[in-house]
């Protein structure tokens, strides 16, 4: 596939010196912004830096104070959303606006003039499939939208808004929903939109991400353009990240080696059932020690969600928990923090926090029982508005005042208030799901680094996270969970995350269970194990991507069962996401070049 | 075709000033009588001397004001209960059945009687009558509150139907074992169980004669104090606010929500049946078939119009006093009705202020 060149025709899109202001804020300031047609163009920034704000003047959310913009060349000035769709101007927003109860067909016929009384299902069936097998998405028109996965309710968004003819599309961070797999495959579909003309623009956080879907790229910070219409070649992540954030950002974090202590959190032959009354959990047996980070790695809906209820004693099970020797299996969300059990909850506006109430009324959520927030009947509520300061400076939570309601807080910030209220408790265990999902490259930084200094005050910190990259960083080490089950447990040091990426598909597993408190199991095993795996890397590198077919790893002990034949041919070299995604996207003769 | 000026709703991205709310229910409250103005001239009546009459009848005498301070106590009482389970989103519309069963309970210590009235000390036996009042109506709450914290049964439905129970309730004890003569009341209480008058002073202070305020308003204003400090200062206060605004982050704060959920039911009930015991034995003196003009459905709307403030729901329980006052010296007697409608439609309809700013915008310059 080539990549578009520079195209002599006139841009879809140019915004031009867009002053957008709200009361107090100066969202958009002077802000120019270029789309060529059949680009991908990645507009790139930290959490309020602009850029909804400067995406939603040019779907017509927002009336801009001043500045022009030319779609096709020609001047236009947007009232409503509804203008911008007749200009040929779509959003997908990061929320889908979806009936559930209704058929693909129907929502995407939603709010149209036509058909006006009468609706022959059928014949839109049809026209929608034709629509759907033009662009390549994939998508049973039939299909009611409580049936589809996440990344198929995207589809049908992305067609809702093809359907109305638009030209320019507009995503909002569409991959932060999204598992890998499936942010693989919006990727390869955006390339091939672009490739039939379509103007694409790519709202994203994520560099990896970017650098391989995007052919340009323009960058706000603080309402202002830093970097404007930047073809990509060349540019470093380290570049791309202190012209987000406006200084260096280190990716190396600071984690230190250190021995792990005495066992904190163990569980025994856990099963539970998911909200559908389905087997969620399957036997799973862990341990987590003092001063480790054990990470969680799968593909969402594999039973983490309900790993992380049942210890935090959200959902019912069978099997055992152990805590500083208690069972807390079956009690109460209470009990558990009673036991020293901090939680970095998933969803942070549906569990961690309490939208409409104070940030002061949010930071005492697990101590207010307790002096010196509460003294008997009566909360005190001066008490709780200092604690609420402390915390707010030493987390650096930035808002106008402690009370602020939460849901005025952007994404970092609100995760902020969730990290100063759980490890303020100074817990034993910290159970964190998706610590970093939706946040920016410098506030990823700064819970990553928060999570690791527990670790060094000797917390037991159990990660769960889909972000891979994220696990190998962090992890002491990594259990695998596939259908409810954990596959494996592996040292990510030793181990390439390929051979992870195999175990969450099902395709591998190493029969580890809960090790008997020594990891690595044996040094020198695990010395031979790492010895196996550099070996195969070195020779993979020097051998073409394609061709290469190095044995699987195969250590003596931590057997793979036979589960996967067909795909030991496809063994890859280790890889990074970066590099999977651009294998994906640009095909697998992408480095053909060499290895970057 | 396209006005020249269009209104436009931009949303208010800054805090809500605190003075905002009450200014705009104010508002609303003023523009009703306007509206019901307009309503009254439609109908060839002259509005302007219709109000006077209305405001001579709730506050032209002592006498008046007195009747509608009454009226308003059960009004305070339950619609600071109805704003404690709306805090927590607990559609509790029971409370007209929390009143009578509040009553009924109240009634049995004179009823069967349980303490001999002729010796016990009046202090002991309107004590007695309140305390069974605050649980008959914390029982008849406990029942929806298991149904929805165990069950999750719509608690909208299963208050509403309790209601009606309720008034069979009582009906079948007033006709069937405590009637008085065949009538469909009791026979009045001794003098013992009526809650103190002003008009009981009378004798001292001449000024008081016929004036039939009760103390029962004094259970009102001290409630009103208990749920402000509840509310706004408690530990309880800040669970119900939290389990009010997500209860997910209350049940992972660890917070029982079932538990909590049966006890603001209970409170609840408990003020309403309270106001029960005030009404019989502050006003009525006996138990009755139609003891409530729909003090609970009122109550309900009460604690709306006051948006939940403890306070508030004192002022907005004397307006609707008045309003029930005027109501019976006017006809058609639905004239009060349409205002209290007008009122509560456009209170909650005031709420867009709050969270948008209105401007008027010139269409020409829009599409310029």
């Amino acid at each position: 596939m080539t990549l578009p060149t520079s195209i002599p025709e006139s841009p879809a899109v140019e915004m031009q010196d867009i002053v957008l202001r709200f009361p107090g804020v100066l969202a958009n300031d002077h802000v120019s912004f270029t789309l060529n047609k059949g680009e991908i163009h990645a507009l790139l920034g930290e959490n309020g830096a602009g850029k909804s704000s400067l995406m939603n003047v040019l779907t017509g959310l927002y009336k801009p104070q001043s500045g022009t913009i030319r779609v096709n060349s020609k001047k236009v000035v947007f009232n409503s959303p509804k203008d911008a769709i007749l200009s040929g101007i779509g959003m997908i927003h990061q929320h889908f606006m979806l009936v559930p109860n209704q058929s693909v067909t129907e929502n995407i016929l939603i709010g149209l003039d036509e058909p006006r009384f009468t609706l022959n299902l059928k014949k839109y069936d049809e026209k929608v499939r034709e629509l759907a097998a033009q662009f390549g998405l994939n998508i049973d028109p039939t299909a009611k939208i409580w049936q589809l996965s996440v990344g198929e309710q995207q589809r049908v968004e992305i067609l809702k808004i093809l359907y109305r003819g638009a030209n320019i599309l507009v995503l909002d961070e569409p991959t932060a929903v999204l598992a890998p797999q499936e942010a693989d495959e919006l990727i390869l579909t955006l390339r091939g939109m672009a490739a039939q003309g379509k103007s694409i623009v790519f709202i994203s956080h994520k560099l990896n991400e970017v650098r391989a879907v995007a052919d340009r790229l323009t960058i706000l910070r603080k309402g202002k353009t830093t970097a404007e219409g930047v073809p990509l070649e060349g540019l470093t992540k380290e570049k791309l990240a202190s012209l987000m954030v406006g200084r260096e950002v280190l990716f190396n974090l600071k984690k230190c080696d250190q021995e792990a202590g005495d066992t904190v959190l163990m569980l025994e032959d856990v099963s539970a059932m998911n909200n559908k009354d389905l087997p969620a959990l399957k036997n799973v047996s862990l341990c987590l020690k003092e001063g480790e980070i054990l990470g969680i790695a799968g593909v969402a809906g594999n039973g983490q969600s309900e790993l992380v209820e049942v210890i935090t004693g959200m959902r019912t099970c069978t099997g055992r928990i152990w805590m500083g020797g208690k069972n807390i299996a079956n009690k109460t969300p209470q009990f558990s923090i009673e036991q020293g059990l901090a939680h970095i909850p998933e969803d942070r506006v549906g569990v961690g926090t309490a939208p409409n109430l104070s940030i002061t009324k949010n930071v005492i959520m697990k101590n207010f029982e307790h002096e010196p927030i509460s003294h008997r009947w009566r909360l005190d509520y001066t008490a709780a508005n200092n604690q609420a300061k402390k915390l707010r400076e030493q987390y650096d939570i930035q808002s106008p005042s402690v009370e602020t309601q939460a849901r005025k807080l952007s994404g970092g910030n609100l995760q902020k208030l969730i990290l100063a209220r759980e490890l303020s408790s100074q817990p034993r265990l910290v159970v964190a799901m998706q610590p970093t999902r939706g946040l920016d490259v410098g506030a990823i930084e700064g819970v990553q680094q928060l999570l690791l200094n527990q670790r060094e005050q000797g917390c037991a910190i159990l990660l769960v996270s889909e972000d891979l990259d994220e696990l190998m960083d962090l992890s002491d080490r990594i259990a695998v969970m596939y259908e409810g089950e954990i596959v494996g447990i592996v040292n990510p040091k030793v181990t390439d995350i390929n051979t992870i990426g195999l175990m969450m598909t099902g395709m591998a597993r190493r029969g580890t269970a809960c090790d008997d408190g020594v990891f690595p199991p044996e040094a020198g095993q695990a010395d031979a194990d790492a010895g196996a795996q550099t070996g195969e890397t070195d020779e993979a590198a020097q051998a073409d991507a394609e061709t290469a077919t190095p044995e699987p790893p195969a250590p003596p002990e931590e057997e793979i069962e036979p589960a996967m034949p067909a795909e030991e041919a496809e063994y890859l070299p280790p890889e990074t996401e970066k590099e999977r995604i651009l294998r994906k996207v640009r095909g697998p003769d992408w480095n053909k070049g060499g290895r970057p | 075709m396209r006005l020249p000026y269009s209104l436009q709703l931009v949303k208010r991205t800054e805090e809500t000033p605190k003075w905002l709310p009450a200014v705009t229910s104010l508002g609303a409250v003023v523009v009703a009588f306007v509206f019901s103005g307009i309503v009254l001239a439609l109908m060839k009546a002259d509005p302007l001397r219709i109000y006077q009459y209305f405001f001579r009848a709730a506050f032209g005498s002592w006498g008046a004001f007195s009747d509608v301070v009454v009226k308003a106590t059960p009004l305070i009482l339950i619609g600071l209960g109805c704003s404690v389970a709306f805090r927590m989103h607990l559609w509790n519309i029971g409370a007209e059945g929390q009143f009578y069963i509040g009553a009924f309970f109240a009634s049995l210590v004179v009823l069967v009687p349980l303490v001999p009235l002729e010796t016990t000390p009046k202090f002991v036996i309107l004590s007695l009558m309140a305390i069974l009042g605050l649980i008959g109506g914390a029982v008849y709450g406990f029942i929806p509150g298991v149904l929805k914290a165990r069950f999750n049964i719509n608690e909208v439905i299963t208050t509403l139907m309790l209601n009606y129970i309720a008034v069979f309730w009582n009906n079948y004890w007033i006709f069937g074992k405590y009637s008085d003569a065949g009538f469909q009341m009791t026979r009045t209480f001794p003098n013992v169980a009526w809650l103190p008058r002003l008009a009981d002073l009378a004798k001292q202070y001449p000024v008081f004669s016929g004036i039939t305020l009760h103390l029962g308003v004094v259970f009102g204003l001290v409630a009103a104090v208990i749920v402000w400090l509840i509310v706004y200062r408690s530990r309880w206060g800040y669970k119900i606010n939290l389990i009010g605004d997500n209860p997910r982050a209350a049940r992972y704060a660890g917070i029982d929500i079932t538990r909590n959920i049966i006890l603001v039911f209970m409170f609840s009930g408990a003020l309403a049946g309270l106001a029960g015991m005030a009404e019989v034995s502050g006003v009525v003196h006996r138990l009755q078939e139609r003891i409530s003009t729909s003090y609970g459905f009122s109550g309900v709307i009460v604690a709306w119009l006051a948006k939940l403030n403890p306070y508030a729901v004192i002022v907005v329980s004397i307006l609707f006093g008045a309003l029930i006052v005027a109501g019976r010296e006017i006809q058609p007697s639905g004239v009060s009705f349409m205002i209290q409608g007008t009122i509560l439609f456009l209170v909650i309809s005031s709420d867009v202020l709050l969270k948008y700013h209105v401007r008027l915008v010139r269409t020409e310059e829009e599409t310029a």
